[in-house]
């Protein structure tokens, strides 16, 4: 079949837009990228000389690699709590009609409006009025407040998606509640109760803005790091870092995808 | 407008013996979501190894039913028994009850066996002996050979049996069936039918069995509930369901029916005489009891209970040809007879003669020809 030059001309125009937009979204990860590999110690675009030395530096500079850890520490303990915490409240959201109902889900999900330095100093007020040591617990506490509402959507979406007539259906073959829960429910929520806890911990371990407010020297986070090596040194570093950081968070998105099933959980499968 | 049915009629309809005790009874059971009653006042016996339906259109309670009975929802008032126990307030996973849901609701992330093998799990039943049961359910719905795979990788029609299997591999006190079949294709459905009806009757496990599909209640049960905005209409055989309907809801809900014009003309005890047009016809005297002679009454004529006869001939009523459709077996004839029926005439005639002996536009006579006609005091629709 023959198209005419105006559906030519669309389906080009097409195209360059898609172009433009994926140029668009990607330009600063691709200038960061290419930065990482600049010999010289500005963060010049585009480089004149190559080098893998900041690489080398990002793994051996001791605040990334405590950062690091630190930011695992926190990031497990997080989304972990916010998973039990939040898959249980959206149980009882999704199942049982209560008074204010409609105000604990409100609440549960504020913190998509609350921004983050507003969560980071509330915490750090009462942490400090109520004499509370600036270590691990209260960097934990703030993140699970804000990766709370993610956790709790992923597993709302999911219980939706359950036919509780699986549910009916053990029960009538003499499953108890309990037995119900353990065998059918949580077992078939489980790949959007794991992909929720994993949103949650690339939000975490990427969070920022109140982890400053709220971590110590000893308590700092990869972000936090980053932030105060930036302050002293003007080098391509973080461009390496960041490259590290791209890959590998690509590549546990793309195993959890092809295990979990990350488009099913989201609701952006076609069918 | 319908009639009255209570539990003086659901009573006189409802066989069986008292002295056999049901396997499942309601008393009176009503059930209200919010301000609308979803069933009113249901009583229900069924009696051990009965395959009873519960047949009506969409929102008329039967699945309510279904589910009071499984103890999935709770009854506002009356008592539900099950092999003689008060289950009223049992909860389900204690009632010993297997459940065919419509989408059959298998475990997704179980195997077949491994679904049909649950109920037997939750029971503490030791894994040789529910090894034994799993395997002789699958034979006995087909599917030897199929244990190990998942849900998904099965077609519907087997989907459906592992669904069955799994309701009655716990040698259940009642088998309840949600609309089993409305999800398989034609064919399907038909031998599915079949051999449904056969496990049950080899098994003699009592069977509520709930559908909108008359064909499906004809054809599968011993006795049928005709259900209509919330109420029990008739119980009875499928026969006697479709012979003698106890109102103009059942009359017209099951099977087709014409509805003619008539007005009595004389009463003889338990019957009536009514006249339609030209035409006399003797039918039962009950449920135009209430009315008196001369009055104007509907007469329900099956399509198949009408024979065409020679314009003119004596006692019978005339009508011109509107359409034919040739049906393979049998032609349906539409046929205007105006001040007889509103509504064109359904006749319909074995074989095929009657596509060249009566073409559209022709007139023709209408002979009644059956003792199951059945009048009803006049309504709007039924």
């Amino acid at each position: 079949m023959k198209r005419s030059p105006a559906a030519t001309t669309l389906r080009w125009l097409g195209r360059v837009l898609v172009a433009l937009i994926l140029l668009f979204v990607l330009l600063p990860g691709v200038v960061v990228a290419i930065s990482a590999f600049n010999d010289r110690a500005i963060l010049a675009f585009p480089p004149q000389a190559w080098s893998l030395r900041w690489f080398w530096r990002a793994f051996s500079y001791t605040d990334f690699g405590k950062g690091f850890w630190n930011g695992l520490t926190v990031t497990v303990w997080a989304s972990s709590i916010a998973l039990m915490v939040g898959s249980a409240f959206a149980y009882a959201i999704h199942r049982y009609k209560f008074a204010l109902r409609d105000l604990l889900e409100g609440i549960l999900l504020s913190p998509l409006i609350i921004p983050h330095y507003t969560i980071g100093l509330g915490v750090l007020i009462l942490a400090s009025q109520t004499n509370t040591a600036r270590g691990f617990p209260l960097v934990i506490f703030a993140h699970v407040v804000m990766v709370l509402p993610f956790v709790m959507r992923s597993a709302y979406i999911s219980l939706q998606n359950l036919d509780t007539r699986l549910e009916l259906a053990a029960s009538s073959l003499g499953a108890t509640p309990l037995r119900i829960l353990f065998t059918v429910t949580i077992p078939l929520l489980l790949p959007g109760l794991l992909s929720g806890w994993l949103f949650a911990a690339i939000l975490s371990f990427n969070e920022f803005t109140a982890t400053l407010f709220v971590s110590s020297q000893a308590t700092q986070t990869l972000p936090v790091a980053m932030y105060n090596y930036v302050r002293e040194f003007a080098d391509p570093t973080l461009a390496a870092l960041s490259v590290i950081y791209i890959v590998v968070t690509a590549a546990l998105l793309t195993i959890a995808n092809s295990v979990l099933g990350l488009g099913k959980i989201l609701n952006v499968d076609a069918h | 407008m319908l009639m009255r049915t209570d539990r003086t009629t659901a009573n006189r309809f409802a066989a069986g013996s008292d002295k056999v005790r049901p396997a499942v009874q309601l008393d009176g059971v009503t059930k209200r979501f919010g301000g609308s009653v979803a069933l009113h006042e249901a009583w229900l016996k069924i009696q051990p190894s009965e395959f009873m339906t519960l047949l009506g259109p969409s929102g008329c309670g039967k699945t309510t039913l279904l589910n009071l009975v499984a103890g999935f929802l709770e009854a506002d008032n009356g008592e539900i028994f099950i092999e003689g126990a008060l289950v009223t307030e049992t909860p389900a996973h204690m009632r010993e009850i297997g459940i065919v849901f419509q989408n059959y609701a298998l475990f997704p992330h179980m195997s077949v066996a491994n679904n049909i093998a649950y109920g037997l799990k939750t029971r503490g039943i030791d894994k040789r002996e529910i090894g034994r049961r799993v395997e002789e359910a699958l034979a006995l719905v087909k599917l030897s050979g199929f244990a190990d795979r998942k849900p998904r990788q099965l077609s519907g029609g087997q989907q459906q049996r592992v669904a069955l299997a799994r309701a009655l591999v716990i040698k259940p006190k009642v088998l309840l069936l949600d609309e089993p079949f409305s999800a398989l294709d034609k064919n399907l459905r038909g031998s599915m039918q079949v051999e449904l009806k056969q496990i049950q009757r080899e098994l003699g496990v009592t069977t509520i069995f709930v559908t909108h599909d008359q064909g499906e209640a004809l054809s599968m049960s011993d006795r049928i509930a005709v259900m209509s905005a919330g109420r029990i209409r008739q119980i009875a055989a499928p026969d006697d369901i479709y012979r003698r309907p106890a109102d103009r809801f059942v009359a017209s809900f099951v099977g087709d029916a014409n509805i003619l014009s008539g007005r009595i003309v004389e009463r003889q005890g338990d019957s009536a005489i009514v006249a339609i047009g030209d035409v006399r016809v003797n039918l039962a005297a009950a449920p135009i009891a209430a009315l008196s002679i001369g009055d104007a009454v509907d007469v329900f004529v099956r399509p198949e209970h009408l024979t065409v006869t020679a314009q003119g001939a004596s006692n019978a009523l005339r009508g011109t040809v509107a359409t034919q459709v040739f049906q393979g077996d049998h032609v349906d004839l539409y046929i205007d007879a105006p001040g007889i029926a509103a509504e064109r005439i359904l006749l319909r005639a074995p074989g095929i003669a009657m596509l060249s002996s009566c073409p559209a536009g022709v007139e023709v006579g209408l002979k009644i020809d059956s003792d199951d006609i059945v009048a009803f005091p006049p309504g709007a629709a039924p």
